[in-house]
This record gives C-alpha cells, structure tokens and sequence, in this order.
C-alpha cells in the first residue's frame, strides 16, 4: 500500500479507526458516514475495510435510487409461477444481514430510502408487505454512506447521518497522506469475542454525557454510540474494562464531529450548558447541582473535553456554528411527484388516464400470478394473458422540482404611476427568464387596503403579462398585508414541492396596517414584523425599491428580510433579471 | 425483535407517555401523533406499548378478531357465527401492527390471497394489514414519508371504521377500527392537513437538556442492552402497574362525571384559540376524562383539562403569521388566560 514517507493524516487515522470499530460491532455501531468522492483514497478505505471484515459476512453496494422491490424484497416472480405457490424474494438488506452495506452518492440517497434504512437499523430486521405477501427477516447491518457531496449540496439524510457512529473526512486526504488499516482480521475477531464483556463505568457514562451537552450534540442517540464505541475501542485494545483512552477515542470519532458549539476547555460549569429546566441553580448551589458528579468525574470529564477539542481539526471550528451545511429547504430532495413529467420512479396501481401512463411490465407482472386462477373462472378461456382493472400499474414519475417566483407588486399610490409602469417593464423582463427556465410565476398586489393574488402560480407566460397590464393603481400601502400574502403564498408552493423565491417591488412606505387602519408608525412596524417571519421561512428574496431616491425603508425591510436590495433608478430591468438569476444559486 | 424497551423505564417524556396512556384507555380519542427530534425515543415508547396492554376478548372463528360484546358490528363473518347462536370466544393480545414504509396498497387493504389462488385455484380474501390492526394500533414511523395514495386510504378508513375492498371481483367489507399512531421529524416535511385532522393527540419531543436526564436514559438504555432479560425483569413491577392503571381505567371511564363547568371551560378554551370545528372540544374532553380515569378520579376536573390541553389543541391551530412562538405556547398563553378568569 502507501509506502508511508510521511506518517499518515490524523484524518486517515481517525476514519482507519472507524473502519476497523464499524467492523466489530457493525449493527450496534450502525457504520460510518465518509465524506470522500470516489477515488484511490476511498478504494483504499474501503478494500481495508473488508479485508476486515471476517470471511463469509457480506460486504453489498447499494445504489442510491434501488426501488423498494430490491431493497426490502418482493415476489419472486419467476418461482412463484415455476413452483406455483407464492415465493418471497430477499432484498438487498436482508441479503446483507451480519454484514455491511455500501451507499455511495449518499446525499443524493431520498429521504423514504434513507428511512427505510434507518428503520432496519433500528429493529434489526427488516420486512416488507408488499406483491400479496408479508415477510420479516433479520437484518444486523452496518452502513457506510459515501458523501460525495461538495460543500453546496445538501448534506446527508439527518435519519441516516444520525443512527452512524462515525463521521469520518477523506474528502482532502492524497494517497501519500494514508496509512495501513488499523487492525487485522484476526484482530477484529478477537476483539468482537471480547467485547460483550467490557465493562464502562459509570463515571465514563457520565464523562461522555458531558461532553456530548458541551459540544451541543442534541441527539442522544449519539451519546449511547459514543458509549457503544468505546467498548469497541477497548476489546480491540484487549482492554476487559473501558480506560481512559478508549472513552477520549470514542469522543473523538463519534461525538466531535457533531459538534455544534464550542465549549471552552477550562469553562465556568455554569455558563456552557443549557440552562437547566429544573431548579435554578444559585452560585452557592454549586455542589448540590454537582452531588450526583463527583469531583473526580468532572475532572475526567474536562480532561477528556480537553482532548477532543485538541483533536478538532482546525476547519470544522471555522465551520461552527453553521456546523453541518445548511439544510436549505429547497434540498435536492425535494422532489415532487406529478403524474406527467419527469423520472420514472417506480409504478403504483391505478389507471393510465389523466395524463399517467401504463407502466407495461409491471402491469403484466401484476397480472402473472393470477393467471391460472382467471383461465380457470373466465369465460374467455382462450385470452393469452388476462388482465384486469386491478393489475393496471401507472408509472410513478418523480421531478425535480423547480422554482416559482412570486412577484409582490407595491400598486399603492405612493409608488407613483409611472414608477408603476416601470415595475411592470422590468417584471416583464423577469418574466422572460422565467419562461426560459420553465419557472412557475406567481403574482401578488396590494394596494388601498389590503393585497390580492392576482395570479396564482402558473407557467403561462400570457395570463401573467396580462394580469400584470391590468394591474391599476393608487391608495395606501398595506405593506404588511402583502408580505402576509406571499409568506402564505410561498408555504404553500413549498407544500407542492417546489422552492418560492419572492420579488418585491415596493417602496417601503407602509401606511396602512395589517388590521386595515391607517397611520404609518403602526403600519411599519407590522411590515417589519410579517418581515421577519419571511426571514423564518428561509426564503430566497430581492426587495427591488421602487422609490425615486433609494430609501431607507425599504432597505430597512430587506435587512429584515435577509433579502437581496436593488434600487430601480440604478438597476435596469436587465440588471434585476440577472440579480434574480443570481438569486437560487445564492440559497444554494 | 426479541426484546422490547419497557415503557415504564423511558425517561421524561411525560407528554408523550400521557398521550399514549389515554389512547390505550379511550381508543376513540382518534389517534396519537408524536413529531419532535431524532433520537428520542418515539418509536421506543409506541413499540413498547404494545407489551402494557391487557389482552382483550375476541370472537374465536373471527378472522377481524371482532369484540364478542359488539352488537352492530359490521363484520360478516361474525353475522353468520352470531347466527348460530353464542359464538365462541377466547383472550388475544391487543394487537399493534407496523406500517413498514414501502408497503403496497394490496398488504394494507388485503387482496386475493395468492397462496390459494396459485395452489387450488380459488378465490379467497386475505385480510390486510388494517384488518390485523382491528381493535388496537396502527403504527407508522416517518409518517410524513408515507406515500400520498396509502394516506387518502388510511384517512378514508380511519374515519368511516370500515375498509372497503373491491377489487379481483371480490367485493369485502370488515371493521377496521384501530388507533393511528404516527411518529415522524418534521425537518422530513409536514403532515398533510387532512391527515393531521386525523389525530386526537399530538405530541411534541424535544431532547432532554437536563445532564442527570441525558446520562439516565443512555445509562438505561446501555443496561438494556448488555442485559435485556435482567433489564426487563427490574421493570416488570412498574410495568404491571401501569397495565393495572390502565386496566382500571377503562373499567372507570364510563363512569368519570364531566362537569358543565369543565365543558365550558373547554369550549372557552378553543374559543380563545380560534380552533376550527367541534373535533377540537371533543377530544379535549375525551381526553381530560380518560386522564382522569387514570388518575383514579370520579370527575374531571379543571386540572385534568390544562394537562391535556397542548396535546389535544396544538395542532388545530390556525396559522398566525405574526405569531412567532411555537403552537404549544399558544395553547399555553389561552390557558392561563382562561383559567385566570
């Protein structure tokens, strides 16, 4: 292997460490999260992982789009006709049962899959009811999930990420920075004879507790993998009892990477923890709060804090608090189903009309058990094949979904006519955009007292444009009232799958409030208010200022918004188009 | 799954444990949602009910496993056995039935049973998953994942207490009367409103933020593992009585008085919440009076109905733009208002 010039990246150690523990215990441990795209470092991982692995425990791939029928397991068609009784077939899980199964592209795994796995990790089998038949087997597994994801793509599937004890990064390792495997097959099968005996103590459980409340690790599945791996940690060390050490290693791998927050090594006990729901502690209740943790254990617990935080790598610190990259609503798993376009994913029983189509073979599939059963009854004894209303199978087709930008439109009277006219000369620019990249477009106006949806989300271009030149204007400015508008707006194009980016043309001079009454100050602050529950929403927003001077309100709003601010008297309607071209890729 | 978690040693999470306790007591009650964080026990908690509940009387020859003592049951096959005088009955666990994700339309509902219809060429209805869980508890981890076709089925079905199977020429209608209890993370996307509106109770979970509460449940469940029969032997005292709790307060139920000035409170209370419909009130009351079962109490009391209030209201909330704390609170703040009154 890597002729070692240098010694290996602690990097590789770590995730060499975590191949050889995920093989110990594989189904108690759940496996490993590797961030690495493919390539000789993770091959490398990988082959040393199963020469680990002992003789005759399966080592499987899994395709991140495997249809339920491969996964879970289904009717084996072919031998249920041969032998003429029902047969089941394993799926690829149960098949893996005692082993490890491989996901690559694990970011792009979809979240029914990743449950699916998750549920089998959770109880140990797995079983399906489907194709008329019901089975359960047992299925101890572990998983490696490959993340090839770059820092902009979504981040693996929570339910997974969090049932895997370690995480581990290869993602900025050469091959000359790797190392040998960490332990040998006789090694791991020493240890796993070894390790339903170690014993943890109490102070150890405590210990890693702490850690894992001081590193903001919410779950507590992760404290009870932290404990499971330092078991693992010491009958690979040959240790009968769980040390120091082995509990610093478990920290290490299983709960640093899940950092959220950076505790402070030498921390006041008080200022680092959430504060406690029960009784507040006074400063002079400090012992009581500390009756059931000893001395002793604090001290062991703010060695071992002390040592993970040495071992953090300097970049994930930088990354916090972000942590973990942002879960944006608008994931690449949001994925919509709609019966006309996109990628067959599978059939589901129903009737090709309204659009679906026939799924061919899974219908005669549907149709093959039953056929001697129909010979027998039907009337039309010479039909080749008999299919019934019930085995139709239409395929179910699954689209990325796309983007409706939802143009609020300020019509009030303080956005002077021909600033109006101007607001409508560059939404009919945007329009064009979004007719070339197949957008939805919503329109919203609000003016006099309250705000309208003028278009609800549509691809046609000619009922926008039209709905737009019909748009009058004068009155107030219920700012509030239209913001309201979009946030409802935008919930419910987020509820059919497809991600809102708002345009608001305005200039920021509320006037009417959300109840309707007049009076600025009232007004504003309300605008401001509904402003921050479009922040909460985790929108993609342009505020575009329709004022003749650029104002502070409306940049005021856009702050709040965390929205993008464009002036109309600079921006030309083809600077908008580009600003809000720019805008999903700045959502990520 | 040899060995299940026992319920009495799930720590904290008490609003989770209430609202499951009164599901067992009053199936009614129309379901229990649990939503809330990864890791904390939501599936523990519904699997581990399932060794609390005391078995219940079933008509023997009854494949629906119909209750003995129903008089207008719908179920067909229990017509002909009634007909032929006093069926035979015997004692069968309540049953609690998972939904795996992935399961197809014919499991759920039942279909031709291909054994038969491949060996001996007949015809024959095999009941599906919604007629095992008859009579007890239909259980769906990651609910929001659950596909749109297999919700409008459960939703028609949980609401009318009957499935309908027409298909294969078959034509099959039994009872299918069962509690909804559905888990899931809302970060995995919402719940279909109609849906929701399904659910008596919701529930949500939050991660204990208390060290001692953090460090007991990873302790327990550390001890459970290395030692399940020991593990399980240490809880079964407290497991037999909340069986004994829940047996005694079904026998009660019936009997636990609702003062009019209970009922008023309830109506003031969804009043001041803006819930829609009577669905709100009902279970507020269902609930409170299953509660008080429970607590071994003639009546209910004002008490009984603050504790069940966030469960039974916080997911019949109309949203509130401008309001930015969560439904719980909400439920909270009309509360103390009500009860300052």
């Amino acid at each position: 292997m890597a002729r070692a010039e240098v010694d290996p990246d602690p990097a590789w150690i770590d995730a060499a460490w975590a191949a050889a523990l995920c093989t110990v215990d594989p189904a108690g441990l759940g496996g490993v999260v590797v961030r690495a795209a493919a390539g000789p470092v993770r091959d490398l991982w990988t082959r040393q992982l199963q020469a680990q692995l002992p003789a005759g425990e399966p080592l499987r791939r899994m395709p991140a789009r495997i249809a339920d029928e491969r996964l879970l397991g289904g009717l084996d068609l072919t031998a249920t006709l041969q032998l003429g009784r029902p047969v089941a077939q394993r799926g690829l899980l149960a098949e893996s049962h005692g082993g490890i199964v491989l996901v690559p592209m694990a970011e792009r795994l979809p979240p029914g899959t990743a449950a699916r796995l998750a549920s089998a990790l959770d109880q140990g089998e797995v079983g399906f009811e489907r194709d008329g038949s019901s089975q359960r087997w047992p299925c101890r597994i572990g998983v490696v999930a490959f993340d090839e994801g770059t820092a902009d793509d979504a981040p693996l599937p929570a339910a997974l990420a969090d049932r895997l004890a370690f995480h581990v990064n290869l993602a900025q390792l050469s091959l000359r920075q790797c190392g040998a495997a960490a332990a040998s097959a006789e090694e791991i099968v020493a240890a796993r004879r070894l390790w339903p005996a170690v014993t943890l103590g109490d102070e150890m459980t405590q210990a890693l507790c702490g850690i894992a409340m001081r590193l903001g690790v919410a779950s507590l599945r992760a404290s009870v993998l932290a404990l499971r791996a330092a078991r693992a940690i010491a009958a690979l060390g040959g240790h009968d009892e769980v040390q120091e050490d082995d509990a610093l290693m478990a920290a290490r791998l299983v709960l640093a990477p899940r950092a959220t927050v950076l505790p402070q090594p030498d921390d006041e006990p008080a200022t680092d923890e959430p504060p406690p729901t029960a009784p507040p502690p006074d400063d002079s209740g400090e012992p009581g709060r500390d009756d059931s943790r000893d001395q002793e254990t604090r001290a062991l617990e703010d060695r071992l804090v002390a040592a993970t935080l040495a071992s953090l790598p300097a970049g994930l610190l930088a990354a916090l608090p972000g942590g973990e990259r942002a879960r944006a609503p608008g994931r690449v798993g949001a994925l919509s189903a709609s019966p006309r376009f996109g990628r067959p994913v599978g059939s589901r029983p129903g009737e090709p009309r309204g659009g679906a189509r026939l799924d061919l073979i899974d219908t005669l599939r549907a149709a093959a058990p039953w056929q001697r059963l129909r010979r027998a009854t039907s009337r039309h004894r010479h039909a080749a094949i008999h299919v019934q209303a019930d085995d139709l199978r239409v395929s179910r087709l699954q689209q990325r979904a796309g983007t409706a930008t939802l143009f609020v439109i300020d019509a009030s009277g303080s956005s002077a006519l021909h600033r109006l006219a101007e607001a409508k000369g560059a939404v009919n620019l945007l329009l064009a955009d979004c007719y070339v990249r197949r957008d939805q477009v919503a329109v919203i106006a609000f003016r006099g007292r309250g705000a309208e949806v003028l278009l609800p989300p549509t691809r046609s271009l000619v009922r926008a444009r039209r709905s737009l030149a019909a748009l009058p204007g004068g009155g107030g400015t219920p700012l509030a009232a239209g913001l309201e508008a979009a946030c409802r707006l935008a919930e419910q194009v987020r509820r059919s799958g497809a991600s809102p980016v708002i345009v608001l043309l305005t200039d920021g001079r509320a006037n009417i409030a959300r109840d309707g009454e007049p009076g600025r100050a009232h007004a504003e602050a309300d605008a401001l208010l509904v402003a921050r529950q479009l922040r909460a929403l985790r929108l993609t927003a342009l505020v575009v200022d329709t004022s003749p001077q650029p104002a502070a309100a409306a940049q005021r709003l856009a702050r709040e918004m965390d929205a993008l601010y464009r002036a109309l008297p600079h921006a030309g309607a083809a600077e908008l188009s580009a600003a809000v071209q720019a805008l999903p890729r700045q959502a990520g | 799954m040899a060995h299940v978690f026992p319920f009495s040693a799930i720590v904290g999470q008490d609003e989770m444990k209430l609202a499951i306790l009164i599901a067992a007591v009053e199936p009614r009650i129309g379901g229990v949602l649990v939503f809330g964080d990864r890791g904390t026990g939501k599936s523990t908690a519904v699997r581990a009910l399932a060794a609390l509940l005391p078995p219940m009387k079933v008509v023997a020859a009854c494949r629906y496993g119909c209750d003995p003592a129903d008089k207008g049951s719908a179920c067909a096959e229990c017509a002909t056995l009634k007909a032929g005088g006093r069926p035979k009955t015997r004692l069968a666990p309540v049953p609690v039935v998972d939904l795996p994700l992935g399961a197809t339309e014919d499991r759920v509902v039942g279909a031709l049973d291909l054994e038969r219809a491949l060996t001996q060429g007949v015809k024959a209805f095999e009941p599906g998953l919604l007629a095992r869980a008859h009579r007890g508890f239909l259980y769906i981890d990651e609910v929001n994942l659950l596909e749109d076709h297999l919700v409008d089925l459960l939703i028609d079905v949980a609401a009318s207490g009957e499935n309908v199977v027409e298909r294969e020429g078959l034509s099959v209608r039994h009872p299918a009367r069962f509690v909804l209890v559905g888990s899931g993370n809302p970060e995995e996307g919402e719940l279909r409103p109609q849906l929701l509106d399904r659910f008596g109770l919701a529930v949500e979970v939050r991660t204990p933020t208390e060290l001692a509460a953090r460090v007991e449940v990873v302790r327990r469940r550390d001890a459970f593992e290395r030692d399940p029969e020991a593990f399980l032997a240490r809880w079964q005292a407290e497991d037999e009585r909340t069986r004994r709790r829940i047996v005694g307060a079904r026998k009660r139920l019936d009997d636990v008085a609702v003062p009019d000035a209970v009922l008023e409170r309830a109506a003031e209370l969804c009043i001041g919440l803006g819930t829609d419909g009577l669905r709100g009130e009902l279970t507020l009351m269902r609930a409170a009076r299953a509660l008080a079962a429970l607590d071994g109490e003639d009546a209910v009391t004002d008490t009984h109905l603050q504790r069940v209030a966030r469960p039974s209201l916080r997911h019949r909330l109309r949203r509130d733009p401008l309001d930015e704390s969560d439904a719980g609170s909400r439920v909270d703040r009309v509360l103390a208002e009500v009860f300052a009154a």
